[in-house]
């Protein structure tokens, strides 16, 4: 007797990518709803670093050259994406213990392109760098930063977002390279790295030797002054474009090397 | 052999296994050397505009200014890791064959804690070689560095007291390691960044009363200026008190651990 034929219905590549991110995305939310306290240490970090970097360094902007007598609205994009280089790099290192664990091997053995499966890691990082953004902007504005406008706000918001998908980039990269979570300090202080080596704490004009000239090759800097400008003066487009330009660069060259790790580890 | 003798013996045993393992993980070294060096050269670099401003007290240069500081951070995180340590010996139960074996109980501590003091004389010797070796000048000479390295040592091991008795207390590795950034909002409520003259209100008046904050300025002095009588008493008096809190707490929290069982 012959088994009687199932019909099948074809999913669409896309739609079947989207649901996988999806998925990938909802697994992070559960994490973080089952165990809320995992968040705490990703908010406590950039807050404290911003009120105590505004209580020791706020009397910088006696200095000649600060574009803004407020160090709150000074430091509070700094902050920001802080919070979203820690958010992120945290990403990279679940994927490390996921990977310890056994769950990278199962998830490497499904159908689905592992471009979509970094995708999935490195968005639901976006999305839960909002988590500190949120906080510290709120404890910014309480605090007398004043509000940077709706372009100022979505534009730096934007920004957050991207920076922690750039951390989650490199965190998976190393996550996946060492197979560990014992590179968790290289995922975070690289990015803590990455972000500070910037006009974090001063304008660039008064940054002290090496560090001016690092924070001028650095990609991070455009990043900080674009999502910076509306809380020190007004949007313009030519302070933002270069921070998107800096934040695809980055993406493309830390994806990549997540994705080549990805599929070595494939391998 | 006498019992002295053998005790020192334990201590010293226990002390070089705390030092091995600091070494041979780097994730352990790393938060405490990497991160005060990095932000070490950040600040420098990015506020170092700050000896322009008036009322800032005369230094040859802001990494001059920031060698205290940084060290504090190194002290502290070591105090930190070292509670950790000992809290990862409890999970694991190394510490329980400790308590059964016939050796004092305090030499347990002590052990620990000897790990800590020589992750603090190390750090302490790193900055002073960073600030040598970019120009930093000690104004105290020789002595001077010997003083900041001193009290450096016993602040690292007064801290540390702190740190095991919270991980003799709760034996949770993952409770310890969450203090970490309560040891961040000390160290920014003190002098260790900035003086405490040119700080914003609330961060100010805190830093006045901060007992890190004695600490800090006994070991800047012999940095920036010069060795000051007054100064190091406060530094040494401070240190005294941390360390016989945390012998205190340590105590306290060993006897509920022996008689929780």
């Amino acid at each position: 007797m012959e088994a009687a034929a199932v019909p099948t219905v074809a999913v669409p590549a896309w739609r079947a990518n989207l649901a996988t991110i999806g998925a990938m995305m909802t697994r992070a939310r559960n994490e973080l709803v089952r165990v809320p306290g995992a968040a705490i240490p990703g908010v406590l970090a950039p807050t404290i670093f911003f009120l105590g970097l505004n209580g020791v360094f706020g009397a910088l902007t006696q200095l000649s050259g600060f574009s803004t007598g407020s160090y709150e609205a000074f430091i509070v994009p700094v902050s920001m994406l802080q919070g979203a280089g820690f958010t992120g790099a945290a990403a990279g290192v679940n994927l490390a213990r996921d990977y310890e664990s056994g769950w990278v091997d199962r998830l490497l053995v499904s159908p689905a392109p592992r471009w979509v499966i970094l995708a999935g890691t490195v968005l639901a990082a976006s999305a839960r760098a909002m988590i500190p953004a949120v906080f510290v902007f709120t404890i910014a504005l309480l605090l007398g930063a004043g509000f940077p406008g709706v372009d100022g706000m979505v534009i730096c918001f934007a920004m957050v977002a991207a920076m922690a998908a750039v951390a989650a980039c490199w965190g998976s990269f190393l996550a996946l390279r060492f197979k560990s979570q014992s590179a968790a300090p290289l995922m975070q202080s690289g990015m803590m790295a990455l972000v500070l080596l910037t006009p974090a704490y001063a304008p660039i004009a008064l940054l002290q030797g090496w560090l001016r000239t690092v924070a001028e090759v650095n990609p991070v800097t455009h990043v900080i002054e674009a999502a910076r400008q509306g809380f020190v003066a007004s949007v313009t487009w030519a302070d933002t474009w270069p921070g998107l330009l800096a934040l695809a660069g980055l993406l493309l060259v830390l994806g990549g090397l997540a994705l080549r790790e990805m599929r070595r580890t494939a391998q | 052999m006498s019992a002295l003798v053998l005790n020192a013996r334990v201590v010293a045993a226990l002390g070089m296994r705390s030092i091995r393992q600091t070494f041979r993980r780097p994730q352990l070294i790393a938060p405490i050397i990497v991160f005060p060096t990095l932000l070490l050269a950040i600040q420098t670099g990015g506020a170092g505009g700050a000896v322009e401003l008036p009322g800032f007290p005369p230094v040859q240069s802001f990494l001059q200014f920031m060698l205290a500081g940084a060290m504090m951070q190194a002290l502290m995180l070591a105090g930190n890791s070292g509670g950790i340590a000992l809290a990862v010996d409890i999970e694991m139960g190394f510490t329980d064959r400790l308590f059964t074996a016939p050796i004092p109980r305090f030499a347990i501590v002590l052990g620990r804690l000897a790990g800590t003091a020589a992750l603090g004389l190390f750090a302490s010797c790193w900055f002073l070689a960073i600030g040598l070796i970019f120009g930093a000048e000690i104004e105290g000479g020789v002595l001077g560095a010997l003083l900041a390295m001193a009290l450096v040592t016993t602040a690292a091991l007064a801290v540390g007291g702190i740190g095991a008795a919270i991980a003799l207390r709760t034996g949770s590795a993952s409770v310890v390691q969450g203090l970490f950034p309560l040891v961040l909002v000390v160290l920014f409520l003190s002098t260790a960044f900035f003086p405490q003259e040119l700080m914003i209100e609330p961060a100010k008046t805190i830093a006045e009363y901060n007992p890190l904050s004695f600490v800090v300025e006994g070991v800047r002095e012999p940095i920036i200026a010069g060795i000051n009588a007054g100064d190091t008493l406060a530094a040494v008096a401070t240190i005294a008190g941390i360390f016989a809190l945390g012998l205190l707490l340590s105590d306290r929290a060993l006897r509920h651990r022996l008689r929780a069982g």
